[in-house]
């Protein structure tokens, strides 16, 4: 323990395991620029070759590389795995999920139907004998799930009036604290939790004593594991690491641990950045480290993140496209003293995407305060025009909730580390439950058998006017939304009871406190749409069209009105009030294991899928077309450029979602200025001026002509759901046109000019 | 309390090439000149858009500086501000109150250098910190075919801007075959030169993102098949207007 402490300060984490004090007490914040970074060593170079290639033939045979159908995943399952077979000593950090590099494992317990056909889709045959293990011998947690069903939520799941579920996927969400490895080795961490388990209760065998008691054993047998794993690639990890490289190895252990017994949709990696400079540092400063031998440690790292892998089921694909992990990981905020969290490591981390390329994986995201430095913030700048691949969460916000040591542990939300863990809950889809309101509880898509409308919500009384009424739409709305809330709210504590019960996860929450927060993380679909649509509703004549059962097919709006994405008020408050009313409701429901409930507006990819499902709205959205995703506001519906679009989504309340509140924009890069210099210091106001107003995320996309072609193949895709393009003198009316023409019309003109 | 109204087309909130920094830019309705490249055609018609007071302009302008930083400001473009000029002082007053910046992005045609009209101009450039001026192209017969009107009172307009030393931009669009003749150039280049408070030229290339609206109109858009300038010609044509930028 001493020589690995060496120089390190504080006594509080030596007591204790207390990763925020240790950092707290011993980082180097850094003001300065970028200068000192170095570029990839040859090693980097030839390895990030070797695994691009191993991408191309993954591409070219249809998005699968290769899959386990023999083993089960497991810490122990593989014996060590790297890149390539001739140049494993160039790799300074090791360890894959399989023995091969990019070839997803074999995930059962979230569901062994679920595993079966993801291999089977891309050519791969599981071995029979799994058939009777995982139906007969040991049930799953998918089976579990339907096995425990209502009627009424197998109905509700089929109309996607809640939909993307963690019933046949692994939910994910959790961040165990990583660098608890490399800050105490796992023996200590052993030990800790023994003492916990001599703890937990006074004897007293209630339930939740019983479940707590055997689930610390699974965890203390997740460390034995997880020390056994590293042993596999030659590591001993029973004591704390003693420099840098270590710190390192010893970090990603920890979550190569988790990647091979859960296949959650995310697996974040969490706050390690401010973390690992402590030791970089002190490496430097002991001359046992160079800054380009420290570049090549993160660079080997996120190479690492870069190749994680799932085997999902096409419906999976389909509601969250682009084999996305989210191995998110931060850099920046700033400490609850004030002071500024960024070290050299949070610039080494942005540094990647430059000596590697760009790349959506790991999920980079800079914790943003307007008080951050200067030559941090331009940096960060400079790397979204260069590559779109950064994100922004808005820490002022944050911290107050979160204090200043949470980890992203997703797209957007937020989790405190080690010390808290999340009930992942997907998304309800609140524009159909508007529809559901017009429409007394029968779904606008799904028909019984006999061609009739399913009655998937509570039979209420319709709206029968031709003409809507506010008030009228309003109340029943209301109603139905409490019905809704109900609904999803128990789907999810059925769905997280038989999680814990079918597959929980011992070595993520081994690595976080026994005596463990728990959040219940809901989530909103649909949200501008149902603004607008209350909006029309309210200020302009919207009349409901309906088929020969009373259900409506479309709308007829007529005269003008507010929408969400223009910074006026009477649209934007009624987001507000949207957003804390489906809150209250949420939150006035029974939650597993006492969780607290949050939620958010986030939608990833899945707002194609909801939209799919989703009939004609009131705001003008045509039938089963994509959703804006997330808080964005919905396509077309911004007529006073991108500022007004980001103060509308400012105004929306980060205490009412603190499962976040998701935005997407996408900026030519000549939107932004004529050179390097002025687009870096225009974004840089940009994102001063959105968090100033206590926004709390912003996904910046800054593409030019090359990816005009792909968003008018994929207009849907969330990444081009807001498109600024700015010409001198140029006055943008795009509101009239359709997405795709508005995109040909851009593109025309960038074709001509390339 | 003025109860003058600016008769609007759009508003862009996140002007970043309308001027200095980032800026609230305010699109005006209506323009007596009919440019052949024009990109703003629904722009023209001095009846159609919609009225605002500046009262009511300045305090949705006021929702962004959280954005501009040291900087940014109000630029007024369209059409044509000058249309509007009672409009356009009681703007800026009010935004010179606030310690607004102030830009006027015009292409000069209804300027006239006697009586009250004048008069209007002189006190609208005390309220004014930087005019961003089209030059559109130097002879006046080519001037004439090219936008519909003459240009010696719009050269009069950037002399006494410039004697008055409010700064100038000056913008030349770019297009092939019609406005990138060097000897047309270089007269304009010499101009500039003539000229005391220029900060700026810009070489602003053509684009056709314009043309769908002329369509729109029921208009006939009379550049179909010019293509925008290459690269190369947009160097060639900043060689003479803007000596002394960076070649890349």
């Amino acid at each position: 323990m001493a020589n690995a402490w060496r120089n390190f300060n504080g006594d509080l984490w030596k007591e204790d395991i207390d990763v925020r004090d240790f950092i707290q007490k011993n980082y180097t914040p850094y003001d300065g620029d970028e200068s000192f970074l170095e570029g990839p060593t040859d090693a980097t170079t030839e390895l990030w070759n070797q695994v691009q290639a191993l991408q191309k033939e993954e591409r070219a045979k249809g998005g699968v590389l290769d899959c386990e159908t023999e083993v089960v995943s497991g810490l122990t399952a593989y014996g060590p795995g790297y890149i390539g077979k001739d140049t494993k000593d160039l790799e300074k950090i090791v360890g894959l999920q399989t023995d091969k590099p990019l070839k997803r494992a074999f995930m059962p317990y979230g569901g062994y139907k679920m595993a079966k056909e993801a291999a089977e889709t891309y050519g791969y045959q599981i071995n029979p004998k799994y058939d009777q293990i995982f139906n007969e011998y040991h049930k799953t947690h998918n089976q579990a799930v339907f096995d425990a069903y209502t009627p009424e939520m197998r109905r509700a799941r089929h109309a996607h009036i809640v939909t993307g579920l963690p019933d046949t996927y692994g939910r994910g969400r959790i961040v165990g604290d990583y660098r608890r490895v490399a800050l105490y080795g796992v023996d200590y961490l052993i030990e800790k939790k023994e003492a916990d388990k001599l703890n937990c209760g006074d004897g007293t065998m209630t339930d939740d004593v019983v479940r707590l008691r055997e689930e610390i054993t699974d965890q203390i047998n997740a460390l034995k594991g997880l020390k056994a794993m590293a042993q596999i690639y030659g590591y001993d990890i029973s004591k704390p690491a003693v420099n840098a490289h270590e710190a390192v190895q010893w970090l990603y252990f920890g979550y190569l641990g988790a990647i091979k017994t859960q296949n959650g949709a995310a697996m974040s990696v969490g706050r390690i950045s401010t973390f690992l400079d402590i030791y970089i540092d002190r490496d430097l400063k002991e001359g046992t480290l160079t800054e380009k031998e420290a570049q090549e440690l993160i660079d080997h790292l996120v190479m690492k993140f870069r190749m994680v892998k799932f085997a999902r089921i096409p419906s999976y694909n389909e509601l969250f496209s682009g084999d996305p992990v989210w191995a998110t990981l931060e850099m920046a905020g700033t400490g609850l003293d004030g002071r500024s969290m960024v070290t050299k490591n949070d610039f080494r981390f942005l540094h990647t995407l430059e000596n590697m390329g760009p790349a959506p994986e790991p999920n980079l995201t800079v914790l943003y305060s307007p008080r951050l430095p200067e030559a941090f913030k331009h940096y960060a700048s400079k790397i979204s025009i260069k590559t779109s691949a950064i994100q922004y969460e808005n820490d002022d916000v944050m911290k107050p909730f979160w204090g200043d040591d949470y980890s992203i542990c997703c797209c957007v939300s937020a989790t405190q580390t080690g010390k808290e863990m999340q009930f992942f809950g997907a998304r309800a889809n609140l524009a159909k439950a508007l529809l559901y309101a017009i429409n007394g509880g029968k779904d606008e898509k799904f028909k019984n058998k006999d061609g009739s409308p399913m009655q998937v919500g509570p039979e209420y009384a319709p709206i029968t006017s031709d003409v809507l009424d506010y008030d009228e739409v309003a109340h029943k709305y209301d109603q139905m939304l409490d019905w809704l809330a109900g609904l999803y709210v128990n789907i999810l504590n059925l769905i997280q009871y038989m999680h814990d019960k079918y597959y929980y996860e011992a070595e993520e929450m081994a690595l976080i406190d026994t005596d463990v927060r728990r959040t219940f993380a809901t989530g909103i679909a649909g949200f501008s749409h149902v603004v607008d649509s209350l909006s029309a509703i309210k200020y302009a004549k919207v009349t409901a069209i309906r088929d020969d059962y009373g259900v409506t097919t479309d709308f007829k709006i007529e005269g003008d009105f507010p929408r969400y994405g223009n910074d006026d008020p009477k649209a934007d408050d009624i987001a507000v009030k949207l957003l804390h009313a489906f809150l209250d409701k949420i939150k006035k429901h029974h939650t597993y294991r006492n969780s607290e409930p949050t939620t958010s507006i986030l939608t990833i990819t899945s707002n194609v899928v909801y939209g799919k499902a989703t009939g004609a709205l009131p705001d003008g959205r045509p039938a089963f077309t994509p959703f804006a995703p997330g808080a964005n506001p919905a396509y077309g519906a911004e007529e006073n450029g991108l500022l007004a679009s980001l103060n509308s989504v400012a105004k929306v309340p980060y205490k009412y979602a603190l499962d976040g509140i998701s935005n997407t924009q996408t900026i030519h890069p000549d939107a932004l200025g004529h050179d390097d210099a002025e687009r870096k210091g225009k974004l840089v106001n940009v994102l001063d001026g959105y968090f100033s107003q206590g926004a709390h995320h912003l996904n910046v996309n800054v593409f030019g002509v090359d990816k005009l072609k792909d968003a008018m193949a994929h207009p849907e895709k969330p990444e081009y759901a807001n498109f600024t393009i700015r010409v001198s003198g140029y006055a943008v009316k795009f509101i009239d046109l359709t997405r795709e023409q508005q995109l040909d019309v851009i593109a025309r003109n960038a074709h001509q000019v390339l | 309390m003025a109860e003058v109204q600016g008769r609007i087309h759009s508003i862009e909130t996140f002007g970043s090439v309308d001027g200095p920094g980032i800026r609230f830019v305010i699109f005006v309705q209506g323009c007596a000149m009919r440019c052949r490249f024009c990109h703003n055609a629904d722009t023209w018609d001095c009846g159609a858009g919609t009225l605002r007071t500046p009262e009511n302009l300045i305090a949705q302008a006021k929702r962004y500086r959280p954005y501009w930083g040291g900087g940014g400001g109000i630029t007024v473009s369209g059409g044509e501000p000058l249309l509007q000029i009672d409009f356009l002082l009681a703007l800026f007053k009010l935004a010179k109150a606030e310690g607004i910046h102030t830009a006027i992005d015009t292409a000069g045609q209804p300027f006239t250098d006697h009586g009250p009209w004048y008069d209007k101009f002189v006190a609208l450039m005390g309220l004014t910190d930087l005019v961003i001026a089209d030059i559109k192209t130097m002879d006046p017969d080519h001037h004439k075919w090219l936008t519909g009107v003459p240009n010696a009172n719009i050269h009069q307009m950037l002399r006494t801007v410039s004697d008055m030393g409010v700064p100038l931009w000056i913008r030349q669009v770019l297009v092939p075959g019609i406005t990138d003749d060097p000897e047309g150039l270089k007269a304009e280049r010499a101009f500039i030169d003539s000229l005391k408070t220029v900060e700026k030229v810009e070489v602003l290339p053509y684009h056709t993102m314009g043309a769908y609206k002329w369509e729109a109109l029921g208009l006939t858009y009379p550049l179909d098949g010019i293509d925008p300038p290459t690269p190369e010609q947009v160097q060639a044509a900043e060689a003479i207007l803007v000596p002394g930028k960076a070649q890349a």
